[in-house]
């Protein structure tokens, strides 16, 4: 059994090194398919195969950043990355992020903000659920209008539209982002993304989770390139965190090696998966993540307020969080299975 | 107004890049707590990995920070070299919708 576990050179603790592949593989998956990095995940996957937390993150954000490269390579391959878009939301996810960790900051001086921090969240989680199923359901409801005059919707048609109101906004200079087709204010993508670093800077999260919609519903972005123009954001910025936790001393890269095995697997597999899965496909399976993730929360905050029951809870957390990302990896790799049959039957029929 | 934004982004980009307190500032802070290594437990390349931590956190960091993309970027073809035995089309998307 000594032959599966691995001592690692800075955090001096023996790890089992199929956990972390297996780790690696289910967060490549989802990171690759929806465009994050994933930290939620990794973090308390990381703590249960026995990773001390002040090595956890770090640890992380080093695989992530490795990870977010393979997915954004193949993502570019299939283009669905608007790398103009990208580096323009990258200024003000930086900026926005450091207003962020600053006010933090601030407000801790002004007294302990972790609550308030969760309760912000919590909303934040149940706002992009609601816009995410608010968009399915109004789509639907346009598809059975037109259906039920003999039409059929634009296959381009969405539910929620709201880009199209920030697209009027014509504030110069106007710019053209050609993977993403939109021709819109310079300015939009650089307040939405202002916007989203500083709540990532606020909550201490890498922000994949909200930008991705954002990008979708704000800017206009194609589900595609919403996913791989974030993968984009997420490997460079991926590469910033690991810096600064690096020179903090919290990164163990042989572990974040190890997992990068298993993650380069599994950010193929959940990238190649977008190919077959239709862009509202995604944005489902989106909002069941993020409402699995706003649980957890729940969990995590019962946990605090009710001690006694504290183990449970937090082990529950944890177990749900894994149990998502066992599931969706599951179900990402079946469907991209699926499809991956279904396209080489094609080509030996035309053959 | 092309040049002003070039030279606009060219700027944020440089400031963010040389003002290390910006990036630094990003994240969750972690606490002051000073790790050491124990380099008895190991030799050979573990050894001078533990060492490296030990003695300089800078050059731990460069060496983090350049194999990460390296490693990356060789899962990546690797993986791609695999996956490309597969037969699907691995260069184009059909799916042109939302």
């Amino acid at each position: 059994m000594e032959f599966f576990y691995v001592l690692m050179p800075i955090a001096g603790v023996k790890i089992f090194w199929p956990g972390l592949i297996i780790l690696g593989v289910g967060v490549g998956i989802i990171g690759g398919f929806f465009g994050m990095g994933g930290a939620w995940m990794v973090t308390p996957g990381l703590n249960i195969l026995g990773f001390p937390m002040a090595f956890a993150i770090g640890t992380d954000i080093a695989h992530m950043a490795g990870k977010s490269l393979i997915s954004t390579m193949r993502h570019g391959k299939f283009g669905n990355v608007d790398y103009k878009l990208g580096i323009i939301m990258l200024v003000g996810t930086i900026v926005g992020f450091e207003v962020g960790a600053q006010m933090v900051m601030w407000l801790e001086r002004l007294g302990s903000v972790e609550k308030v921090v969760r309760y912000l969240y919590l909303v934040l989680l149940a706002l992009i659920a609601w816009m995410v199923f608010a968009d399915v359901a109004k789509k639907k409801r346009k598809e059975r209008e037109a259906l039920a005059k003999g039409g059929e919707v634009d296959k381009l048609a969405t539910g929620l539209e709201w880009h199209k109101t920030f697209h009027a906004i014509k504030i110069p200079p106007m710019m053209h982002f050609k993977t993403a087709q939109i021709y819109c204010s310079a300015w939009l993508p650089i307040t939405v993304s202002f916007l989203t670093g500083w709540l990532a800077g606020i909550l201490g999260i890498g922000g994949g989770l909200i930008r991705m919609p954002a990008l979708i519903y704000f800017i206009g972005c194609p589900t595609h390139v919403a996913v791989g123009t974030d993968l984009f954001e997420v490997m460079i910025s991926g590469l910033y965190g690991t810096a600064t936790y690096t020179y903090k001393g919290r990164t163990e890269l042989v572990a974040a090696i190890i997992m990068l095995i298993g993650a380069s697997v599994g950010a193929q597999i959940g990238t190649v998966a977008t190919k077959y899965i239709k862009g509202y496909g995604i944005r489902i399976v989106f909002g069941l993540a993020v409402i699995g993730c706003a649980i957890s929360i729940v969990l995590k905050l019962m946990a605090k307020s009710m001690p006694t029951y504290a183990a449970y809870l937090d082990g529950g957390a944890t177990v749900l969080i894994l149990g998502l990302v066992a599931g969706m990896s599951l179900y990402i790799f079946l469907r991209m299975v699926a499809g991956a049959r279904r396209e080489v039957a094609m080509k030996k029929a035309r053959q | 107004m092309r040049r002003f934004l070039r030279k606009f982004f060219s700027f944020t980009i440089m400031a963010v890049l040389l003002v290390p307190s910006l990036a630094l500032a990003a994240g969750p802070k972690a606490a002051p707590l000073v790790v050491v290594a124990d380099t008895r437990k190991f030799t050979g390349w573990e050894a001078w990995w533990t060492n490296l931590y030990n003695e300089s956190h800078f050059w731990f960091t460069v060496v983090t920070v350049i194999t990460i993309p390296i490693v990356g970027l060789i899962f990546g073809l690797i993986t791609d070299f695999i996956m490309g035995h597969i037969g699907i089309d691995l260069s184009s998307r059909e799916l042109a919708e939302h």
